[in-house]
């Protein structure tokens, strides 16, 4: 079963459908047990980095999604806001701690160019490395992204896509078994669709026991 | 490089799929999910759902259109018609919306647009304005289906919207809509001038040559568009390739 982390303002069924057009069992829940009795963990995203760890907190699901991504490497996925949340601190809404499961930090867009904010709409990514997330899918492909932060890591290993908008900027990142991504696959037509496939059949590499 | 956007937009009525002119003459269209499917497989970059009944039963209705299509189509899109409370957008956004368009609300209230963006992100915010010619020759912002004059003209109000805190503008010229005679460039190129923020050409499209000039000479951001997809033979596809081939960035 993979469990959707309900957290109060994200957009929940699109990518719970997603999944389960491969067939697979989806719980759109902030319950404990369905965290621990998931097999993987998706954390989407829509909202500011402040409400988002307020709801997590609040829900009291900080511990456990700590044991069971962190110790237990469960297979986890983030999106947007489920990506940003895994830094040390962001920006959004006030600045505020997040899961640091990933170090770094989530800022506004300082653009230099006359670029408009939101970045908002499909622009294509830069493959950073081999990753089985993009397995099967053809390289640099455009995805749909809406957001005003990004996400920076403290260490370059992370990276596993970046993205052009006036500056380079991390479109995906991967450390052992969270993977996230600033775009929304569940929105991203088929490659993106192909993304949330291969997050289903993915067997992270150092995985402890 | 971030692409250019073409946007169906689909009018809901109740259960229904409409499309008007100016605002009136309301005519019925089709069922709204099999033309979300449709787009989607034509592979729009976006689709933008207006309800224009907004009633409590229209809004039921809404969201069970908007959760069907949640269920079938994997892309983005807007949804708006009565947005009032933070509730109408935190729902929206659960049952699948990427963005929750805000209309009279934001003008009988703008502390609501700082609201909305503080709970739930700028990016996720689209204030739309519709604007006409008034009796006095003058460019102004109408709200409840272009009902209600409210003094305030288009360029300034974008500009605050901005300042609010929305994270994109839907613009509509109510004398353009449904005419099929092309964008009203003049105050689209003040407006995308006057903002940092994406801004969306809508009302008027009758050709494919009125969706390259709104993104060329109106500099919009994205370009909006239902008429010509419901009444001529132009679909998603055939527009894409055209804007392609005359060199705008969008995707292909």
């Amino acid at each position: 079963m993979i469990v959707v982390i309900d957290y109060g303002t994200g957009n929940l069924k699109s990518v719970a459908n997603a999944l389960k057009l491969f067939g697979e069992e989806v719980k759109i829940s902030n319950k404990k047990e369905d965290i621990i009795n998931s097999e993987r963990i998706v954390l989407p995203g829509v909202g500011t980095f402040f409400e988002g760890m307020k709801n997590l907190r609040e829900l009291d699901i900080i511990d456990t999604l700590n044991e069971e991504v962190i110790k237990k490497k469960k297979p986890f996925l983030g999106i947007c806001l489920g990506m940003h949340l895994l830094a040390t601190r962001g920006f959004e809404g006030g600045i505020c701690n997040g899961l640091n499961w990933v170090p770094g930090e989530v800022k506004r867009f300082e653009l230099k160019e006359n670029l408009r904010i939101p970045h908002m709409g499909w622009n294509n990514i830069s493959l950073k490395k081999e990753s089985s997330l993009f397995e099967n899918i053809p390289k640099n492909k455009d995805y749909y992204f809406v957001h005003c932060f990004h996400f920076i890591p403290d260490l370059k290993e992370y990276i596993v896509a970046t993205c052009d908008y006036g500056i380079e900027f991390v479109s995906a990142i991967q450390k052992d078994n969270i993977f996230a991504t600033q775009f929304h696959p569940e929105k991203s037509h088929q490659n993106g669709l192909r993304i949330l496939k291969n997050f289903i059949k993915w067997k992270p590499e150092n995985k402890n026991a | 490089m971030l692409k250019k956007r073409l946007i169906p937009v689909l009018l809901l009525q109740n259960c229904r799929m409409v499309k008007t002119i100016q605002f009136d003459k309301i005519r019925d269209v089709g069922n709204p999910v099999t033309a979300a499917k449709i787009y989607d497989a034509q592979i729009a970059d976006e689709l933008v759902f207006l309800d224009i009944n907004a009633t409590v039963e229209g809004k039921e209705a809404v969201k069970e259109i908007i959760n069907r299509v949640t269920e079938e189509c994997f892309m983005p899109f807007a949804v708006g018609g009565g947005v009032k409370t933070l509730k109408d957008i935190q729902e929206l956004l659960r049952i699948g919306a990427d963005k929750v368009i805000i209309n009279s609300a934001a003008v009988e209230d703008p502390d609501f647009i700082k609201k909305a963006a503080e709970k739930f992100g700028s990016a996720n915010i689209v204030v739309s304005i519709d604007y006409k010619i008034n009796n006095n020759g003058e460019k102004e912002v109408f709200i409840h289906r272009g009902g209600k004059p409210t003094g305030l003209d288009p360029v300034k109000w974008a500009k605050k919207v901005e300042l609010f805190g929305a994270g994109e503008i839907i613009l509509t010229s109510i004398d353009r809509e449904g005419t099929m005679t092309g964008y009203d460039l003049n105050t689209l190129k003040e407006v995308t001038k006057a903002v940092n923020i994406p801004v969306i050409a809508n009302g008027g499209v009758g050709t494919l040559i009125h969706l390259k000039e709104g993104l060329t000479t109106g500099n919009a951001s994205g370009v909006a568009a239902a008429s010509i997809f419901h009444f001529t033979d132009q679909s998603p596809i055939k527009a894409r390739q055209f804007l392609a081939n005359e060199g705008v960035n969008i995707k292909f």
